[in-house]
């Protein structure tokens, strides 16, 4: 069956264009991935589990397992959670299907999307496609591993401080945050609420916009979304004329940022002005240096209240406990792994009496200032452009025993989170046989000018963007 | 050390989290790093600048405050790891 289609190469845009033109049928092509899976998921471990009977008439999807989906298990990559068949979809679950998309399968992230790496998740890590002895990135590495792999023509992840764009990034694929509010959380299990977005992930840019299309727009379902101010435009432009694009000073001068990294990102930036693109350094004063510490505050506080409903009384696992409090405590302590832990504590620790003005009010107040300093960036700029990581997918291991340095691998996608702001990572060369991926940063809403400077770069750039191993 | 073992023992009292005796050791050590290094955000002078608790500038999302459909109470329960009737069943609170 997998003669069909080559699945390290089928495009999202291509792939529906064979099923309407007939050349194929959806369930041929699910079957496809699913002999894909079959051969190549036991070294990649992208999935938790898969679907075997596809419902519905189109391409298939792999979704990030924090997005509920009705009748199969979804555990956020927690045991806290395992065994969890949730009762209804997610709303952008529910969006899929009614495009007609077949759920392929559920992929693996950090426990509860926390992580940079997926060596957080209780049920093993995933591996690069690319170097399977290294990190596919995270939260969302088996999102990106399983697009990158092709074993699926795309996915859904989520975003909270850099899990769609850094993995992205590190697989060699196109992945979009997109604004906070303009895709709905209803269904997606919770991390930090003022900063948690669902967003694409796929081979191009174009792909990523036709998902970004179907996923977003408002759902009365969460309050916090609002609609579009315009449709979503499918990019074919090649030129990048009159598009002024700021390269922040402080981001480029970390001393984190690989040389590698460096070349390929300068390269995209010669390449931009080649496009007719305006490309001029700009300011951000605070938000490469307070952003991250702003950041491991903020989301902590937040994830402490969240994760406050597992509680093994209405699902999942529950412990043994003489008393009502027992139950609980032992239930969470034996439920949650060591990263959840880790953030509960830091962020009960943040909002608990005699610390929230130092802590937690604190950081609400950089994050103006890192919200306004990219406002006042965007009087002169249409996009910001940085390197989305700063060093290329790192070997398994590497930085799990500690989790400073695996924080510090969001230092360039946190600050525009923050801001709520939408984030492009576009793939934009190799450095070392491994991805390097370009994060384009725009004013709230502006996904439409997002995709058409990375369509421009993607196109002059002609990457061939399939793993090595699978050519 | 940013935080002590005390201190670590009332937050995970805070939190409903059993600790192991390993667990609060490690974690005290963690989180003092981890406290030294987002205490940076200290270091500005931010008396005048307003808190921020969300990116866009939304007001409150009204609903109509029309009935509709719930959950089946089976769907409700079940995920439930203990049900008794239509309530969940947990241990005596004390």
């Amino acid at each position: 069956m997998s003669a069909l289609v080559d699945t390290a190469r089928l495009t999202a845009e291509n792939a529906i264009a064979l099923v309407e033109r007939g050349e194929i049928s959806a369930a041929e092509l699910h079957a496809a991935y699913l002999d894909a899976i079959g051969e190549r998921d036991g070294e990649l471990h992208a999935f938790l589990r898969t679907v075997a009977e596809p419902e519905g008439a189109s391409i298939p999807i792999a979704l990030k397992d924090v997005i509920s989906t009705k009748g199969v298990e979804t555990t956020a990559g927690s045991r806290i959670l395992a065994g969890y068949t949730p009762v209804f979809d997610a709303t952008v679950a529910a969006r899929c299907k009614a495009s007609g998309l077949t759920l392929l399968g559920k992929t693996n992230t950090d426990e509860f999307a926390m992580g940079s790496s997926t060596e957080n998740s209780a049920y093993g890590p995933s591996h690069n496609p690319w170097d399977p002895s290294r990190v596919p990135g995270g939260s969302g590495g088996g999102t990106a591993a399983a697009v990158s792999g092709g074993l699926a023509p795309w996915g859904l992840g989520s975003d909270t401080g850099g899990s769609i764009k850094q993995p992205s990034a590190l697989c060699g694929n196109v992945g979009l945050r997109p604004t906070y509010g303009t895709v709905s959380r209803f269904g997606v299990v919770a991390f930090a609420s003022s900063l948690d977005q669902v967003g694409p992930v796929a081979k191009t840019v174009r792909d990523t916009a036709l998902l970004y299309r179907i996923i977003s727009g408002r759902d009365p379902a969460d309050s916090t979304t609002v609609d579009l101010p315009s449709p979503v435009e499918l990019p074919q432009g090649e030129r990048l004329d009159g598009v002024r694009i700021g390269v922040p000073r402080q981001a480029v001068a970390l001393e984190a940022i690989e040389p590698g990294v460096r070349a390929e990102f300068e390269r995209s930036l010669e390449l931009a002005a080649e496009l007719g693109a305006e490309v001029a350094e700009c300011d951000l004063p605070l938000s490469f240096d307070y952003g991250l510490p702003c950041y491991y505050l903020i989301a902590p506080a937040e994830a402490s209240s969240n994760l406050a409903r597992y509680d093994g009384v209405r699902y999942g696992p529950r412990s043994e406990g003489a008393t009502y409090r027992e139950m609980v405590e032992r239930t969470r302590d034996e439920g949650f792994g060591a990263e959840p832990k880790r953030r509960i504590m830091l962020g009960t620790y943040a909002l608990s009496a005699g610390y929230y003005d130092a802590y937690y009010g604190q950081a609400q107040k950089v994050r103006t200032l890192i919200g306004r300093e990219h406002a006042e960036a965007f009087e002169q700029f249409d996009v910001l452009a940085t390197p989305t990581s700063p060093t290329v997918a790192f070997p398994i291991g590497e930085k799990a025993a500690d989790p400073l340095a695996m924080y510090a691998c969001d230092l360039l996608t946190i600050p525009s989170c923050l801001a709520g702001l939408p984030g492009l990572n576009v793939p934009c060369g190799l450095s070392d046989g491994l991805p390097v991926g370009l994060q384009l940063i725009g004013p709230q809403f502006a996904e439409n000018t997002l995709f058409r400077v990375g369509y421009a770069l993607e196109q002059a750039l002609g990457l061939d963007l399939v793993p090595g191993r699978l050519r | 050390m940013a935080i002590s073992r005390d201190q670590v023992l009332h937050v995970a009292r805070l939190a409903r989290l059993d600790l192991s005796d390993e667990e609060v050791e490690r974690l005290t050590d963690e989180l003092g790093a981890i406290l030294d290094a987002v205490s940076k955000v200290a270091e500005l002078d931010l008396a005048d600048v307003p808190p921020t608790s969300h990116p866009l500038d939304l007001v409150n999302a009204w609903a109509d405050d029309e009935p509709h459909q719930s959950l089946p109470l089976d769907a409700v329960f079940a995920n439930a790891p203990a049900r008794e009737d239509d309530l969940f069943r947990v241990p005596p609170t004390a």
